[in-house]
């Protein structure tokens, strides 16, 4: 008998179905062996994101429901970046999928569920979105899961619509097409960027539980692009100039003013990102670029600099990336970060199963130079330990360290503090409000304490 | 590797292809107004029509002007839905405006609050911030009268300008800020953190 294209599309959907059905049985009895402790020491759904919905973001729904159940799921929706396909029992046995099939842009494992998470601020277009840390594995960030902050939502720019414009106190102010940026010579360097409000919910105590709360303004990417130096030949600029006003393209239509020697120094006007074009996120199809510098200053969607004498006084370097002191005076200019660390592993919100072998591992990092050496404490600072560096330090970019533990099963407290090529070591939150009071909202870069408690179970805690 | 073959790839790599590309190019590329690499066009009159570029001292500032009355109707179309009726603010879900007004005092105390009147130094700023980014939907829609008369309106209720003052870009450049003199350059890195 020869069937028609319509019954063989038939069967095809109901043998599809039921393979489906079969797979969330599978799915549903394996979740059944699962201990608690495994969901919790690499929570599927972490706490932040639990604690999103209760807070009543506006990104609640299907999608993030769907997300939060985990697993059981899976078999139903795919997450965010991946493709949900069939699972073979024994993947031997049949082929696999065809070759670029995909049409030619990859996606990560529908088995993989970590996604940037939206602090729940009232509005969504003013808004930022931290990376999972606690997932987190070597030293780059996934250009799909680097954070964001966003001032008036992301702006979708034509490349060949796009044109940047130096102009000012310059001899000859030059407009340069995304072609024109192309042609200069590049470089390409590795480089965090680090939002200065990164723990800002930290100062008074502990708030937020996970490493993706409280340290997720983080990330670090391989950039390409062309160095403001390069561009400041092109148009001659005045002796006398001292400032560069950056803008961007998007609604915010976000400016900050620069010192011209950072910008001489080491400033990229960056059209890559790991590897590809810069995400449309993270500043398509040219962004800012100042190693070290907080990263407000890094103007996604750049479309003008202006060379002046002096700082323009923006809204952003005024009213707010200011830091408030206890005497009702704020730091102004607070443009480099200060070294910093924190352990992602074993970080707030997960469990170890049970006492034993761990490879505690997290990231170091300093907006002055490389990383000279992290050390790292299992009781709450009274002892330090030197961390092995796994990466080669580089200038403004983070390293990953990691320290061997054999963990007794007793309550612990588990810290790091990183020392930078200055000589500067990163400080206790008591000598930070000593200092700073605890008003000033940015530049937290205190050493963070995770509390291992007895059964394992891992919280947020001021030590 | 021969020392032909390390010459050229460092060549290559290296900035030396670059000045030597550079050497010749230079001297017609700078007769004809161009910089060293001849790439870029020149910005012509008119490029930079639709840019604000404010400064403190009130450089950029365009002509125009507006008053408070005329900015208190403005406000109450284009304002108020998000930052109050009365410059509250509103932390509504889906909102979050922030609020303008008040706080003076407040900015040693364990509960400082932040506004235009209470922080912001320069009063050119808000000129400069309204234009370019506000109404939050409708960014960039307001004329430069209308820009002059909400940032009048928005001044007058925080008791910094006159209740019947018009502002131009001479008087907003005079316009004392409470706050103006608040702030401190960074004085780190703290040299205590140093051991």
């Amino acid at each position: 008998m020869r069937l028609t294209k319509e019954q063989e599309r038939e069967i095809e959907a109901r043998r599809l179905a039921e393979a489906r059905l079969l797979a969330e049985r599978r799915e549903a009895a394996r979740q059944d062996e699962e201990c608690e402790c495994r969901e919790g020491m690499f929570p599927a759904a972490s706490a932040s994101r639990r604690g999103l919905l209760s807070g009543g973001s506006a990104m609640a729904g299907a999608a993030v429901a769907a997300l939060l159940q985990g697993r059981t799921v899976r078999a139903e929706e795919a997450p965010a970046g991946a493709v949900l396909r069939d699972v073979p029992e024994d993947p031997t046995k049949m082929l696999g999928e065809a070759v670029a099939a995909d049409g030619g842009y990859g996606s990560r494992s529908q088995f993989e569920t970590e996604v940037r998470w939206r602090y729940p601020t009232a509005n969504e277009y003013t808004s930022w979105s931290m990376t999972p840390l606690q997932d987190s594995l070597g030293n780059l960030t996934p250009s799909g899961l680097h954070f964001e902050r966003h001032h008036g939502g992301i702006p979708t720019i034509d490349p060949a619509r796009h044109t940047l414009f130096v102009h000012g106190m310059v001899d000859k102010a030059r407009k340069f097409s995304m072609e024109d940026i192309r042609r200069f010579p590049s470089v390409t360097r590795k480089h965090f960027i680090e939002c200065s409000g990164n723990g800002l919910t930290e100062w008074k105590k502990p708030t937020l539980k996970t490493v993706q709360g409280t340290h997720g303004l983080l990330s670090t990417s391989e950039w390409t692009g062309v160095l403001f130096s390069t561009i400041a030949r092109e148009v001659g600029i005045d002796p006398d100039a001292a400032w560069v006003l950056a803008e961007g393209a998007d609604a915010a239509v976000m400016t900050r003013s620069i010192p011209m020697e950072k910008m001489l120094q080491d400033a990229i006007l960056a059209y890559g990102q790991n590897g590809e074009a810069i995400r449309p996120e993270q500043g398509y199809p040219l962004r800012l670029l100042l190693p070290g510098f907080e990263g407000n200053t890094h103007i996604k969607w750049l479309r003008r600099l202006v060379i002046s004498d002096k700082p323009f006084m923006t809204r952003e370097e005024t009213s707010k990336y200011t830091d408030l002191l206890p005497d009702g005076r704020a730091r102004q200019f607070s443009l480099e970060m200060d070294a910093k660390s924190v352990i992602t592993f074993p970080s707030g919100d997960m469990r170890l199963p049970r006492p034993g072998f761990y490879t505690i591992s997290g990231l170091a990092w300093s907006g002055r130079g490389r990383i000279q050496s992290v050390e790292v404490s299992v009781d709450g600072g009274k002892s330090w330990q030197p961390a092995q560096l796994d990466t080669t330090p580089e200038p403004v970019c983070t390293v990953r360290f990691s320290l061997p533990w054999a963990w007794d099963g007793k309550p612990a407290v588990l810290q790091s503090r990183c020392t930078d090529e200055t000589g500067y070591v990163q400080p206790r939150l008591d000598e930070l409000v000593a200092l700073r009071g605890t008003s000033s909202i940015y530049h937290l870069n205190a050493i963070q304490s995770w509390a291992v408690a007895a059964d394992g179970s891992v919280s947020n805690v001021h030590a | 590797m021969s020392m032909r073959e390390c010459k050229t790839r460092r060549l290559l790599t290296g900035g030396a292809v670059v000045a030597g590309l550079l050497a010749a190019a230079a001297g017609t590329a700078q007769a004809e107004g161009k910089g060293p690499f001849g790439l870029g066009a020149p910005v012509e009159e008119g490029d930079l029509a639709g840019f604000t570029t404010v400064q403190p001292d009130g450089r950029g500032l365009p002509p125009g002007s507006g008053n408070v009355a005329q900015g208190a109707e403005i406000y109450a179309q284009q304002c108020a839905a998000c930052h109050g009726e009365k410059l509250e603010g509103n932390p509504a879900e889906g909102i979050g405006g922030p609020v303008l007004i008040g706080g003076r005092g407040s900015l040693a105390s364990e509960a400082p609050k932040k506004t235009v009147e209470s922080y912001w130094p320069y009063a050119p700023t808000l000129f400069d911030y309204v234009k370019r980014s506000m109404p939050f939907t409708s960014p960039g829609s307001l004329s430069d009268e209308e820009v002059y008369a909400v940032s009048a309106y928005i001044l007058a209720e925080a008791g910094i300008v006159a209740g019947d003052a018009t502002l131009d870009a001479e008087s907003l450049a005079a316009v004392e800020m409470p706050n103006r003199n608040g702030f401190i350059p960074d004085p780190r890195p703290e040299h205590q953190l140093y051991r």
